[in-house]
C-alpha cells in the first residue's frame, strides 16, 4: 500500500514538473499563444469554451460508441458464420484483412459522399475501422477449442447450436474482449478522422474532429490543445470501460485475471 | 438385436477391427476382443499401439476402417447414451463452476432443473467434492479436477466407462487414492470399463483383465486375467500376489517393447 502511494506521488510530481517546464518555456521565450499556448492558457480556453467542447466530445463519443457496438454485433455474427463453415471462412476471410488495410482517410470522403455529411457517415467510418479486429480475434477464439471438449459434447449428442453457444462462444470470450479493446481505441480515432471530412450539419457544431479543424482555422491554439486533451480523455474512457466489462465477464474463471482473486 | 444363442450379448465386441488414418501407417490391424458386462479391461502398450484409438472407435468418435464394433449389440453411435468418456486431462469448462460442469450432460439433454440439481449434488457427494461445488476449475488441484471429471461422467448413469489415461498427469499418491476410489465406485455401480494406462501397477490393481498391445501396427500381443481378490484396497498393493502379477505383466510388456 505504501509503495503504491509512492508510485502515485512520483507520477504526480513528474506530471507537475512537465507542466511547469512547458509554462516556463512559453513565458521565458515570450511565445505568442497562437504558436504555443502554455498550460495556463490551455486551461483558460478549456474553461471558457467548455460547453462547446463538451458538446463536441459527446458527438464524437456517440459516433465512436455507435460504430463500435455495431462492429461488435456484426463482427461476432460474421465470426460465428466463419466458425460454422470452413469454406465460408476461406472464401471471405481475406476480405477482413482487406478491411484492415484499407486507408480510412481515403474512404471517409467516399462514405460522406454516399451517406451525407453528419453523424451517420462518421458512425459508418468508425464501424468499418473497428470491424476487422473483432472478426479476427473472435474467429480465432471460436475455432481454437480443445478437441477433447468437442468430443465430450459429441458424446452427449450435443447439437451444432449447443456446441456453438455453450462451448465455442464462451471459449471465444477472452478473444472477443481482446478485439474490443483494440477496436475501442481505434474507433475514437476513426470518429475524429471521419469528422475532419464530414464537417458539421449546423454552423459551429460538430464533433472533436470538426472542432479541431475549426480551432485550427481560427488560430485558437489554446482551444485546439484543449480539444486534443479531450480526445485523449475520450479514448482513455473507452479503454477503461472495456477493461471493466472484460473484468466483469472473465474475473471469475479466466487465467489472465488470476492476480485479482485471492487463493 | 436378436440374441441367437443362450449366451448374453457381449457388452463390447471388436470384430477384426482395423484403423488407418489418411496418409499414415496402419494404426490398428485386425483386433478382435470380447468384453463381457462388468469386466474391467486395461490396455497397456508402447506408444503407437493404438490404445487411445481403440477407445475412440468404441465411442464412435472415430469410424473403423475395417471390421466392426458392437456396443451392447448396437453401433457405437447408437450406444452413446450408455457410454461415458473420461479424457486424460479433466476437460472441464473453465467458465463453469464445478456443479455446472457436473450438470453439463443433463443440461444438454434438457433434463428438468430440480432433477439435475439433485443428481449433481449426489455425484459431488460421491466423489467427496460437495464443499467446492461453487468453485471454478482453476481453483482446484489436478486430483480434484479429475474427480469432477469422474463425477460428470457418472452423472449420466453410464453402463460403460472409457478412460484414456485419466490419472497420468497426477502424482503417484493422488493416483493411488483415486484408483482406490474408482474401484469403490466400480464395485457399487458395476460398469464395464475400458481403461488405458502406461502404468503396469495401475493396470494390475484396477483390472479383471489386462490386454497388452504391440505397435506398428497395433494388435493384441497378450491377455492376462488378473485374479487378485476383491475388494482391492491399499493393502492389496503390498500383497505377494499383486507383486507377482505386476512382475508377470511387466515381463510380457518388456517383450513387446523389445520386439
Amino acid at each position: 500500500m505504501k509503495r503504491k502511494a509512492i508510485v502515485v506521488m512520483n507520477s504526480v510530481i513528474v506530471f507537475a514538473a512537465l507542466l511547469g517546464l512547458w509554462q516556463a518555456l512559453v513565458t521565458l521565450n515570450h511565445l505568442p499563444a497562437y504558436i504555443l499556448p502554455g498550460p495556463l492558457a490551455v486551461a483558460q480556453a478549456l474553461r471558457e469554451r467548455f460547453p462547446s467542447l463538451l458538446n463536441s466530445l459527446l458527438i464524437t463519443a456517440e459516433e465512436a460508441a455507435g460504430g463500435l457496438i455495431a462492429s461488435i454485433l456484426a463482427g461476432v455474427a460474421a465470426a460465428m458464420l466463419f466458425a460454422q463453415w470452413n469454406w465460408l471462412r476461406q472464401l471471405l476471410y481475406p476480405y477482413t484483412i482487406l478491411l484492415q488495410t484499407v486507408p480510412i482517410v481515403a474512404i471517409a470522403p467516399l462514405i460522406i459522399n454516399w451517406a451525407g455529411a453528419g453523424i451517420l457517415s462518421v458512425t459508418i467510418v468508425t464501424f468499418i475501422i473497428s470491424l476487422a479486429p473483432i472478426i479476427a480475434n473472435t474467429t480465432h477464439g471460436l475455432i481454437s477449442v480443445d478437441e477433447n471438449l468437442i468430443h465430450l459434447f459429441l458424446m452427449y449428442k450435443a447439437t451444432p447450436a449447443q456446441i456453438l453457444f455453450r462451448l465455442r462462444l464462451p471459449n471465444a470470450l477472452p478473444n472477443l474482449f481482446t478485439g474490443i479493446r483494440i477496436s475501442a481505441g481505434i474507433s475514437v480515432i476513426g470518429g475524429i478522422t471521419g469528422e475532419l471530412f464530414a464537417g458539421s450539419t449546423r454552423v459551429g457544431e460538430g464533433g472533436l474532429g470538426y472542432a479541431i479543424i475549426y480551432a485550427s482555422n481560427q488560430m485558437e491554439t489554446g482551444y485546439l490543445f484543449a480539444l486534443v486533451f479531450a480526445a485523449t480523455v475520450l479514448g482513455f474512457s473507452f479503454f477503461f470501460i472495456v477493461m471493466f466489462m472484460e473484468w466483469l465477464a472473465l474475473h471469475n474463471w479466466h487465467e489472465s485475471k488470476r492476480a485479482h482473486t485471492a487463493e | 438385436m436378436v440374441n441367437q444363442d443362450s449366451r448374453p450379448v457381449p457388452e463390447i465386441e471388436l470384430m477384426g477391427v482395423s484403423k488407418r488414418y489418411r496418409n499414415a501407417a496402419v494404426a490398428i490391424e485386425d483386433i478382435s476382443l470380447t468384453v463381457q458386462r462388468g469386466e474391467f479391461v486395461t490396455f497397456l502398450g508402447p506408444s503407437g499401439c493404438g490404445k487411445s484409438t481403440l477407445l475412440k472407435l468404441v465411442s464412435g468418435l472415430s469410424p473403423v476402417s475395417g471390421g466392426a464394433v458392437r456396443v451392447n449389440g448396437m453401433t457405437p453411435e447408437n450406444a452413446r447414451q450408455l457410454v461415458s468418456f473420461i479424457f486424460q486431462d479433466a476437460t472441464l469448462l473453465p467458465w463453469r463452476t464445478v456443479e455446472e460442469n457436473v450438470g453439463l450432460g443433463m443440461e444438454l439433454e434438457h433434463a428438468a432443473r430440480p432433477a439435475r440439481k439433485e443428481r449433481v449434488a449426489k455425484m459431488l457427494d460421491l466423489v467427496s467434492l460437495s464443499h467446492v461445488a461453487k468453485r471454478y476449475p482453476r481453483q482446484l488441484s489436478g486430483g480434484m479436477k479429475m474427480r469432477v471429471s469422474i463425477a460428470r461422467a457418472l452423472a449420466s448413469r453410464p453402463r460403460i466407462l472409457l478412460m484414456d489415461e485419466p490419472f497420468a498427469a497426477l502424482d503417484e499418491m493422488t493416483r493411488d487414492r483415486l484408483n482406490e476410489e474408482l474401484l469403490r465406485l466400480y464395485s457399487e455401480q458395476k460398469w464395464t470399463v475400458l481403461f488405458v494406462t502406461h502404468s503396469v501397477a495401475e493396470a494390475v490393481f484396477l483390472s479383471t483383465r489386462v490386454v497388452i498391445l504391440a505397435a506398428h501396427p497395433g494388435r493384441v500381443a497378450h491377455e492376462i486375467a488378473v485374479d487378485l481378490p476383491w475388494p482391492r484396497t491399499a493393502a492389496t498393493r503390498e500383497s505377494k500376489a499383486f507383486e507377482e502379477q505386476v512382475t508377470q505383466a511387466s515381463r510380457l510388456l518388456r517383450g513387446v517393447y523389445q520386439a
